[in-house]
């Protein structure tokens, strides 16, 4: 019987350190590491007879301006055979965020990661084509950043408090 | 142009060869939506292909960013608005998971009842389309009034039919009236006849077989790989459903197979959405029973004041109900903090929402797994090698929905 306890087990066991913080919000397994070992420890997790992680649910970035490490990838993969999900969050340093790509392990990952670059600017090195998928092309920043405010923040004729939004924090580029 | 020359193959020995180029869209009526397939044609096989989407991309998550956690379900609406009620309710199940909040028996069993009304609907669109696509309208006009008739309960459950906004967080807005349950009734009556006539239209044609059978094939473990759910995953041959291996809003309760495939072809994806619409009138008749042998007939909600919009009659007349209306609408209560990914079975197939919250009113992010997203990039693999006429169909039975794709 797989469960959260043996996949964490045999990661462990596989990869050390490299494993950290792991945590269980809402059962589903959570674990971190960082962008040098994330195509091994996938790679393990797909090819493992028994953990059986071979299908790449959904992959998507995250942008924490106030961090460190500004910058978040998320990979949530299932285990059919088992029923179990996991969820794998890297964390990139710097302002060019650069984390290897999944396009050899998965194909689903390909659309995914050109997504996320479209978004965050986030470069998956090695990716066959990564280029904007939702966004014209001509477009030079990356929308889901925080610094780019929903609105025009220079509007004058709404008081954003008044709908929950604080001014300072939209300054500040929130 | 130039980029999508970039991604012309021709085959190896062909290089003298003359190809033309086609382009399928973005406002052909056979891409049913925006989205622009780049065709490679040599004579009238498919030689490659390159697709384009986010014509009509609408930015959902980073308005989802700074709104309201219930302010976000219209935004849902119009991620697959062939199924909206799908998209609504998976929203709900995921913001009360973050909230905590366990809806009564009654709830989930309507909720389901509208899930597979609009899995129903959302099918049967897709497959009287895919009928239309072979030159076959009947099939077509026969269904699509019971779509009619589906909104219709729709409208008396919630007023509206297409972009629906069915619930709240925590349940329904308000019960079902008699007249919904009196159109669900006639409706069970009557669409599995339209069905079956349906089926004995196309599933034994000579032409509709000709036309479908082996066109736009995808192996079992190529279509994982790509990450395929949904019907068409089951039509490759993998009984993945969210419904049985992950269940919620009590689908542990209902007894349901889970039709599969074996070629992924066209024809397969056709049966799988056939016998699926069958399997969820199937799961409509034992919930209706199910309410009937409840205890509880009156409750459509949780009982969570802080976090159901009361009704507005109580606003009126009542101080705490006045307090919570106006605390809800100004977004003055807090969400936990909390990270969850939670997946209903869309129409299409695993419809995920990865939502983060900080705190606060408004999520810090939220991510939905559209699996149109992520099953049209095989597209162009899937019709490598067939004729234009096969690329047709398959688009058609894939049930790529724009608003999903671009979300």
């Amino acid at each position: 019987m797989v469960d959260n306890e043996r996949v964490l087990e045999k990661l462990k066991s596989a990869f050390g350190e490299l494993i950290h913080s792991p945590e269980e919000p809402w059962q589903l397994l959570t674990i971190r590491t960082d962008p040098l070992h994330i195509t091994p420890i996938i790679e393990f997790l797909s090819k493992d007879e028994e953990l059986a992680f071979t299908f790449l649910t959904d992959l998507c970035g995250i942008h924490w301006p106030y961090r460190n490490e500004k910058f978040e990838v998320v990979y949530h993969l299932h285990s059919f055979i088992n029923n179990i999900r996991l969820r794998i969050k890297v964390a990139i340093p710097g302002d060019q965020p650069r984390i290897p790509t999944m396009t050899n392990l998965f194909l689903a990952a390909n659309w995914m990661e050109r997504e996320t670059f479209d978004f965050y600017g986030i470069i998956f090195v090695g990716h066959p084509n990564l280029v904007r998928i939702l966004n014209v092309d001509e477009m030079t920043i990356f929308p889901l950043r925080k610094e780019y405010p929903l609105e025009d923040n220079t509007r004058e004729d709404k008081n954003d408090e008044m709908f929950g939004r604080d001014p300072k924090l939209i300054q500040a580029g929130i | 142009m130039n980029r999508e020359k970039e991604h012309i193959q021709l085959p190896d020995q062909d290089l003298e060869k003359e190809t033309v180029t086609l382009n399928l869209g973005p406002t052909h009526p056979a891409t049913h939506g925006v989205f622009q397939n780049v065709i490679e044609m040599d004579g009238e096989r498919i030689v490659s292909g390159y697709s384009t989407i986010g014509y009509i991309h609408r930015a959902f998550e980073k308005i989802a960013e700074h709104r309201p956690y219930y302010q976000i379900t219209p935004l849902t609406d119009r991620l697959n608005y062939c199924s909206s009620p799908i998209n609504n309710i998976g929203w709900h199940l995921t913001v009360e998971k973050l909230l905590g909040i366990k809806t009564p028996k009654r709830v989930d069993y309507l909720r389901v009842i509208i899930m597979e009304l609009a899995r129903i609907g959302d099918h049967l669109i897709c497959n009287s389309i895919l009928g239309v696509d072979t030159g076959a309208y009947s099939g077509f006009l026969y269904l699509m009034q019971f779509r009619e008739k589906i909104y219709e309960i729709w409208e008396e459950v919630c007023g509206a039919r297409l972009t629906t906004n069915i619930g709240r967080v925590g349940g329904f807005e308000r019960d079902f009236n008699d007249i919904a349950f009196r159109k669900l009734e006639i409706f069970l009556r009557e669409y599995p006849k339209a069905l079956k006539e349906f089926e004995n239209l196309f599933t034994r044609n000579r032409i509709f077989i000709e036309r479908t059978v082996d066109a736009g094939p995808i192996s079992a473990e190529r279509a994982l790989n790509y990450g395929f759910t949904g019907p068409n995953l089951r039509a490759a041959g993998i009984d993945y459903d969210v419904r049985v291996m992950n269940p919620y809003s009590s689908y542990e309760d209902f007894d349901f197979t889970v039709p599969v495939g074996t070629k992924g072809d066209t024809y397969d994806r056709f049966l799988v959405r056939n016998e699926e619409m069958w399997q969820s009138l199937n799961i409509i008749n034992q919930a209706l029973q199910k309410l009937d042998q409840l205890e509880d007939k009156t409750s459509f909600h949780a009982d969570v004041p802080q976090y159901y919009l009361p009704d507005k009659e109580e606003v009126y007349h009542n101080m705490e109900a006045l307090i919570y209306h106006f605390k809800i609408v100004m977004g003055e209560i807090d969400a936990p903090r909390g990270e969850i990914y939670h997946a209903v079975e869309g129409g299409n197939g695993e419809l995920g929402f990865y939502l983060i919250s900080e705190g606060g009113r408004t999520p810090y992010r939220l991510h939905f797994r559209r699996p149109c997203f992520i099953f049209y990039q095989a597209y162009t693999e899937m019709i490598k090698g067939q004729l234009l006429s096969d690329a047709i169909v398959t688009l058609s039975s894939l049930n790529v929905i724009a608003g999903e794709l671009d979300a």
